[in-house]
């Protein structure tokens, strides 16, 4: 089938003037004292925050299906909710998901916890200076991509 | 569950991919295709400004609006896990998709031939903040078939540009195009 006879589709761009668009600016995800909070930032919790009690929480929590822990928020104050889910390693997109929280609440109450020392905030794959993950990270990408 | 989950000595390097598109195009499919995880969805503020009141001169009319993102799990190495994030963006607005793209590898745009129009918007939006893409256009049964150049010609999309025609259900062709993005990026990324 040569092209003339497809359906025309409709071209980007066609109906309107050259987009003056907005440069895009980097803001937020960090908290008051520097801990990056992306999507993906893996947090856990601290032993000083999971020493003494709470282990009947963990293995409750751990036997419920994740999908459905959305209830462990209606069971204990978020706060605490955080913490034990954070007894694995966690990202921030995963707490929000789990937790059936805002992104921007969880965030919130993330740094709260990393200042008050009960969760540690790790550093994700993106370069310290670009904002983009490097080459060699993407090169790893790309073999564990081919590997699957 | 993977036996980085259960190590809080230390953390996975974690590293992001963002599938975008318009509603219904099959980001949801696409994600869930690869996931080692059924998909999560959380929701997140995002800031809109329409594009008519979009004015370097002035204060833009700017609104909140909250958007559901779908988002899975690649584990790819001991150490390396990777993040597939869906979001939203039928709509002919500039979102501030700050917190999805920072620090991003790059997006897979997703497109239907059937309402090709959709996907405009994301093409925009990446092209302005400089992140590498790639159109993925996702080939539903019975549509008609078009050759990717077709597309490229259409979307106004550059040469160096990867432009794929795959299938959001097949696991191998989403890995496929995963691994155009990545290659793609790495293309962009200075030595």
């Amino acid at each position: 089938m040569s092209s003339t006879s497809r359906k025309h589709l409709p071209k980007r761009g066609a109906d309107r003037k050259p987009a003056r668009v907005r440069p895009y600016s980097l803001t937020g995800g960090r908290t008051r004292f520097g801990h990056v909070l992306l999507v993906e930032t893996f947090v856990g919790a601290t032993a000083a925050a999971t020493a003494g009690g709470g282990t009947a929480a963990l293995d409750a929590a751990d036997e419920r299906r994740e999908l459905t822990s959305g209830s462990l928020a209606s069971i204990m104050p978020e706060m605490r909710a955080i913490v034990e889910l954070c007894r694995r390693m966690r990202t921030v997109a995963e707490i929000a998901a789990l937790l059936k929280m805002p992104l921007g609440v969880v965030r919130v109450l993330l740094s709260d916890l990393a200042d008050q020392g009960k969760i540690r905030v790790y550093g994700t794959g993106t370069g310290h200076g670009t904002g983009r993950p490097d080459r060699a990270l993407l090169e790893r990408v790309l073999s564990g991509l081919r590997r699957l | 569950m993977q036996p980085w989950q259960a190590d809080r000595t230390r953390a996975p390097i974690a590293t992001k991919i963002v599938v975008a598109g318009g509603f219904g195009v099959g980001k949801t499919t696409l994600v869930s295709s690869v996931s080692e995880i059924t998909p999560l969805q959380t929701e997140a503020l995002m800031t809109e400004a329409s594009e008519e009141t979009d004015d370097l001169t002035g204060t833009p009319d700017k609104r909140t609006t909250t958007v559901a993102m779908d988002f899975g799990r690649i584990t790819l190495d001991d150490d390396l896990v990777l993040y597939l994030f869906g979001t939203p963006g039928q709509q002919r607005f500039w979102f501030m998709w700050d917190d999805i793209v920072r620090g991003a590898i790059g997006a897979v745009v997703m497109a239907d031939t059937r309402r090709l129009k959709d996907c405009f918007p994301a093409l925009d939006y990446f092209e302005s903040c400089g992140l590498p893409y790639v159109v993925a256009v996702n080939h539903f049964d019975g549509s008609e078939l078009y050759e990717p150049e077709d597309v490229r010609e259409a979307l106004t999309i550059p040469a160096h540009i990867p432009v794929m025609i795959m299938d959001a259900r097949r696991r191998i062709s989403v890995i496929e195009t995963l691994l155009s993005l990545v290659g793609h990026a790495l293309d962009e990324t200075p030595e």
